[in-house]
């Protein structure tokens, strides 16, 4: 079974997305029971790749038995395990949260989300990477509009339309390497490319049309529209998933695609490319920092922020130096934990204050004490304030830009610290200095009936809290995890 | 191959795959209508796929048959875009039921007018505050 690792890892998701569609006419509570099982399934298969990729650096694996380039493969490495495994793990802590029991198809879609997103992981081949980036674009869209109401409609279609013209991007950029050298196998495209030229135009469009495509998917700004809009309509757990795990793989993508296929050799002959995504990055940075700053709705917020983060993993990925590489690597895993844990402690808000805006937090710590810490401890690491693993990142991206020579981007990170202070000031200030309105809320009974805390939200939270704390103590282990690869990329 | 008479040879297909990926993009962000939209989208994606099919042209070229003698076309963009069309009907599904949902809904298939209703449903409620508190 370890031989059919890789594999699994897609097949496990897929083929168990249609175990609740059947279950869930007789019971919800067993079609729920379900989808958990096929989650711990995912984790502890994405534990055993991270122990078998530790052991042997990579493997992979040719579908049907064809070799690449005439087959299909799929191929992991230390830094594939590592988001395979907030993959699997962030879904199924979302859905513990999750204090509803839903309908079938609802769980069917949560399953073929993460059967895209890990897909998307583990593939070795670029039009595949397209497949299963659209598999989880569709199980997203339809899961934002499986709340109530017609927002959640009217958000889903432009998620939709938006992420569809992203995808279609992306397959054009795909289209071109094709066409330049005629294979979508990753490895041999990074050999096949640079026989064709780096500097030749079918290259050069390409990538930029890989970019542009895997930033509307990351929501770099400007193309972050769809994101405050899909996470506010969405219900919390659905909107937990998404801001944990969509742009997380996106990046990931992204990544892949620069060092694997592009590789750095493609930065130095075409600098001009490197220094346009740099200069994307750090705008989106600060760009994100200040509609963050200006929004009401502590989900909206929280979506901006994104924004900003993704800014600073593509400053990352541009400066293309090993310590700037882990620095991104490190704060994409560290954006997962900490905005899925704020997500969840906004879901949990939302459902026992029926609270939603910065202002109507005010004296949250009052009346929720443990939410309230947790908000405080993610947040931190949003900032990026030590022990969190948000300081981490921050800082082997600073010492990249400075090692690199960069000042302006060692500037940009510092700011976009201020920034983010600023921000999660925002709302950690209200919680513990803001004095609550005698008025309840809209949406709150006045006679206090507001219904009790869920407990597995509270593990999560707390987990979230103490994972980001984990990682950012053993950040040199994490940064150590993924040195080899990163070395092999730089 | 017949030659158009454009002076393009067999890049005329070039220019229309630019066209329709045009069109398609300014369908989808200048129409108000949802239906429109998804069709704008749908025209962009028809593009991107007539590209690939085009990058497997060759003069002569027939269907890769073993029976048959070359040369043959490349098969492989064909495969990959009829994967991808099947993907562009899911698409194209998931979106109609979104536009079915807000259309019900408002009973308007235009962007604007929701957005006109949507409004004064805010500034409704907005002004119900200001008179209850």
């Amino acid at each position: 079974m370890i031989d059919h690792l890789l594999p699994l890892l897609v097949a496990v998701p897929l083929l168990g997305s249609a175990l609740p569609l059947f279950v869930a006419a007789r019971s919800r509570t067993l079609a729920r029971w379900l989808t958990l099982t096929v989650l711990v399934g995912q984790t502890a298969l994405a534990v055993v790749l991270a122990r078998v990729v530790f052991a042997t650096a990579s493997v992979s694996y040719d579908v049907g038995a064809i070799p690449a380039p005439f087959g299909i493969g799929l191929f992991a490495d230390r830094v594939t395990a590592a988001l395979a495994l907030v993959v699997a793990g962030g879904a199924l802590a979302a859905l513990l949260t999750d204090h509803r029991h839903r309908s079938g198809p609802e769980y069917a879609l949560w399953l073929l989300l993460v059967a895209g997103l890990s897909g998307v992981v583990v593939t070795a081949d670029v039009f595949n990477l397209y497949v299963f980036l659209e598999i989880s674009g569709l199980a997203a869209y339809a899961m934002v509009a499986s709340a109530r109401g017609v927002d959640p409609a009217l958000a889903a279609l432009h998620y939709l339309l938006v992420g569809t013209v992203g995808a279609t991007l992306y397959l054009l950029g795909v289209g071109y390497a094709f066409v330049a050298t005629g294979t979508l196998a990753m490895a041999d495209l990074s050999v096949a490319l640079a026989a064709a030229g780096y500097d030749s135009t079918l290259v050069v469009t390409a990538f930029v049309l890989v970019a542009v495509g895997l930033s509307v998917k990351m929501a770099l700004f400007p193309l972050h529209a769809w994101k405050p809009e899909a996470y506010a309509a969405a219900t919390p757990a659905v909107a937990t998933v998404l801001a944990a795990l969509g742009s997380t793989v996106a990046g990931y993508a992204f990544l892949r695609i620069v060092y694997d296929v592009f590789t750095v050799a493609f930065f130095e002959a075409v600098p001009a490319v490197r220094t346009l995504l740099l200069v994307a990055a750090t705008t989106s940075v600060v760009a994100g920092g200040v509609l963050a700053l200006r929004a009401r709705d502590v989900r909206r917020l929280l979506a901006y922020s994104s924004v900003s983060q993704y800014g600073l993993f593509g400053v990352g990925l541009a400066l293309a130096t090993p310590l700037s590489v882990t620095g991104a690597l490190v704060a994409l895993v560290g954006h997962a934990v900490a905005k899925g844990g704020l997500f969840v402690a906004v879901g949990s808000v939302a459902r026992t204050h029926g609270v939603r805006t910065v202002e109507e937090y005010a004296g949250l710590a009052d009346r929720a004490p443990l939410t309230a810490a947790v908000v405080a401890v993610l947040g931190v690491s949003l900032i990026g304030l030590p022990p969190t693993v948000g300081f981490a990142g921050k800082w082997y991206l600073a010492l990249g830009g400075i090692e690199a020579g960069s000042w302006a981007v060692a500037t940009v990170v510092l700011a976009s610290t201020m920034l983010s202070l600023a921000y999660v000031g925002r709302i950690v200030e209200r919680c513990y200095l803001g004095r609550a309105d005698a008025t309840p809320p809209a949406g709150v009974r006045a006679d206090g009936g507001l219904p009790a805390p869920a407990t597995a939200p509270v593990v999560v939270l707390v987990g979230a809290a103490a994972l980001v704390v984990a990682l950012g103590l053993g950040s040199s282990a994490l940064a150590a995890w993924f040195e080899p690869v990163v070395e092999g990329w730089l | 191959m017949t030659e158009l008479p454009l002076g393009l040879g067999t890049w005329y297909a070039h220019v229309v795959y630019v066209l329709l990926v045009a069109v398609g993009l300014f369908v989808l962000i200048n129409d108000e209508n949802f239906v429109k939209k998804v069709i704008g989208l749908n025209i962009l994606q028809t593009g991107v796929f007539l590209f690939f099919v085009t990058s497997a042209y060759r003069v002569d070229g027939r269907a890769p048959l073993v029976t048959t003698a070359g040369p043959f076309v490349n098969p492989l963009p064909h495969v990959l875009i009829l994967t991808a069309i099947v993907v562009g009907v899911a698409v194209t599904a998931v979106a109609l039921t979104l536009v079915v949902r807000i259309y019900g809904e408002y009973g308007t298939l235009r962007e604007d007018v929701v957005q006109t209703i949507r409004d004064d449903e805010a500034s409704a409620v907005a002004a119900d505050r200001e008179g209850t508190s």
